[in-house]
């Protein structure tokens, strides 16, 4: 526990997940597999503190300034701290038409907090995606940004609210 | 169904299917023959890249080009690396038919992919997937190993030395990704901004080798058309716009969804497939293509056949055949506010006039939805858009203009009364 970097190292698990993620690429293209490097960092830790940005770096052998450069321009990843859970709501045209704009005033007033925001308790983070590409199965939201909740109506949010502690 | 006739569905037939994703129902209908056949009989690429320019197969992913003339293009004798990556990073507002595709029927894209690389001498392959479906990339990558371990993949395919692996790439949210030299970018790891073209990526793709990009149902209609032959895909569709298409429709449908249909179907045969306007109101107007696409009025749009040529006839894109239906009570100021803000949001900022012209177009049509839009505004807008369109490194730039002016076009009285009268017509 003494050594400061614990926290940063990342499991067994994720490093074995991001050799994998290397193997897919040429021997010298090891830089291919940054972007599923920080997903897997980012899965463990909850959020890509600038060290672990630099860790990952490290590990694949790039300069961190590469890293960064990444993790800033894909909206996926989060450089800010967010709450355990993470709801991105679809609002672009397709998924409005179908009634996001309704879901997003309904998730703002039950959570207390805006676009962009996290609540008090650090239980949830809110934000406002674009199309993810299933605009027939709208309006839908992305929890912690593998887990697709399609087709949603107030109440449905409430249940899935409800079960994310 | 199955692919063993050749059914007019090219790419949704295994939807209908028990374990539609799996290897064992793709075999047992067909799949793989077609891979099989051209690998052990040694089928020439050209032989291969005459049927698809038979087939008038013309790219899926929203520019519909070609596919048999852009493969031509590739330098296959070239004897150093080359890349076969298709394009799954359906981020277009609109679209979800490449999601189907890989939920569905990811052996089919696996086979077109390796026949691709059998004939453009690539020996790996990428498919780049959209970010937020990662749910759908795992679906791909167990199928992936399937066909590893079915030896569809890898090293001297059924007894030949044919080797070809292949690879799924996940982004992670940039729908600029989707432009072909961003994909590439990004596969190298890179932030995802756009080459300057020329050198193309036949001559100059990814880690700088000859690359060919094309969109997952372009590559998943290949092994029917190898298969059936080109003339079978051609004659599913019309002149020049050969086979069936997905068209993704979204929006104030009954049914929304995706619907296989041939080019050349009736607008209004695809609406009654997809349930008609939802609760009986009235089409107000649509988006052929994706936003990218210009929107047009329901009249003109109740005229138009569901294909390349004629929808461009109609001042619009087919591109990636994603209809977006609105009825009677969509505000068209809010909806192009809506779309203007995903492009100020999504550039990646490399160009002046897309950088700067997005959020400029953003900012004066919120002030127009927001009652404070001044009598100049219109011409302003027309004016912005008209200096991005065709000023810019890769066509996000065109594709922010083409909505406003468009909207400006067919729907101006609804921008004029916003400003006069500070709120919504409808
Ligand atoms: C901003 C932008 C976004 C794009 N998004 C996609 C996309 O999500 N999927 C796709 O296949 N093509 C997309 N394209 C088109 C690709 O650049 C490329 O033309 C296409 O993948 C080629 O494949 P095809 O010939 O099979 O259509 C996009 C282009 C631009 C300019
Ligand atoms: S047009 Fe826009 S998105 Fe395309 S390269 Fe230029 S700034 Fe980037
Ligand atoms: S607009 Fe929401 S998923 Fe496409």
């Amino acid at each position: 526990m003494a050594n400061p970097d614990s926290s940063l190292r990342l499991s067994a698990e994720s490093l074995a997940l991001i050799d994998v993620e290397v193997a897919k690429y040429p021997p010298d293209q090891k830089q291919s597999a940054v972007m599923g490097a920080l997903r897997i960092a980012q899965t463990e830790k909850g959020w890509l503190k600038p060290d672990l940005i630099e860790y990952v770096a490290d590990y694949l052998g790039m300069p961190a300034i590469a890293a960064y450069e990444v993790a800033t321009f894909y909206n996926m990843y989060d450089t800010q701290s967010v709450g355990r859970h993470k709801i991105t709501l679809c609002t672009n045209l397709p998924c409005t038409l179908m009634g996001a704009g309704e879901l997003a005033e309904h998730l703002k007033n039950k959570l207390g907090i805006g676009f962009g925001e996290t609540t008090e308790d650090g239980r949830f983070t809110l934000k406002e995606g674009e199309c993810m590409g299933a605009c027939g199965d709208a309006p839908m939201c992305l929890h912690n940004n593998h887990k697709m909740h399609t087709h949603l109506t107030p109440e449905k949010v409430d249940e899935l609210l409800d079960k994310l502690k | 169904m199955s692919l063993l006739k050749p059914t007019p569905q090219v790419c949704s037939w295994t939807q209908a299917l028990d374990h539609s994703a799996s290897l064992a129902t793709y075999v047992a209908n067909g799949g793989y023959q077609a891979l099989r056949r051209v690998v052990t009989e040694q089928v020439s690429g050209d032989a291969i890249i005459a049927e698809l320019k038979t087939s008038a197969l013309r790219g899926r992913g929203g520019a519909g080009f070609p596919t048999g003339l852009k493969w031509s293009f590739m330098p296959r004798a070239f004897p150093g690396d080359k890349y076969i990556v298709c394009n799954s990073d359906e981020g277009e507002p609109g679209t979800f038919k490449d999601r189907d595709i890989l939920r569905h029927n990811p052996h089919q894209l696996i086979e077109g992919m390796a026949i691709a690389g059998y004939v453009l001498g690539a020996r790996v392959g990428y498919n780049y997937i959209h970010g937020e479906i990662f749910e759908i990339y795992d679906i791909f990558e167990r199928a992936l190993k399937e066909a590893r371990e079915a030896g569809y993949l890898g090293d001297n395919l059924f007894g030949t030395d044919f080797c070809f692996q292949l690879h799924a790439h996940h982004g992670y949210g940039a729908y600029i990704c989707g432009e072909e030299t961003a994909l590439l970018e990004s596969i190298e790891g890179k932030k995802g901004q756009p080459r300057f073209k020329p050198p193309f990526p036949a001559s100059f793709g990814l880690y700088g080798k000859p690359t060919t990009i094309n969109n997952t149902e372009t590559l998943a209609s290949v092994p029917w058309i190898v298969q059936h032959g080109g003339q079978a895909f051609l004659e599913l569709g019309k002149p020049n716009n050969g086979g069936p298409k997905l068209f993704s429709v979204s929006g104030h449908v009954n049914k929304p969804g995706n619907y296989e249909v041939p080019l050349g179907t009736p607008f209004a045969e695809l609406l009654e497939l997809a349930g008609g306007v939802r609760n009986g109101h009235k089409l107000k107007a649509v988006i052929p293509g994706g936003s990218s696409a210009p929107v047009l009025p329901a009249e003109v749009m109740m005229d138009c056949t569901m294909d390349f040529d004629c929808i461009a006839k109609a001042g619009s894109m087919l591109g990636s055949g994603a209809v977006i239906v609105m009825d009677e009570t969509v505000c068209m100021v809010r909806a192009l506010e809506r779309l203007s803000y995903f492009y100020f949001e999504e550039s990646c900022g490399q160009c002046t006039p897309c950088r700067e012209g997005t959020g400029w177009m953003y900012r004066v049509i919120h002030r127009i939805e927001h009652g404070q839009g001044r009598p100049e505004d219109m011409e302003l807008l027309n004016s912005v858009a008209g200096r991005i369109g065709g000023h810019t490194i890769c066509a996000l730039g065109d594709a922010a203009a083409m909505p406003v002016q468009s909207f400006l076009k067919h729907f101006g009285r609804e921008f004029e009364y916003h400003i006069e009268q500070k709120r919504c017509m409808v």
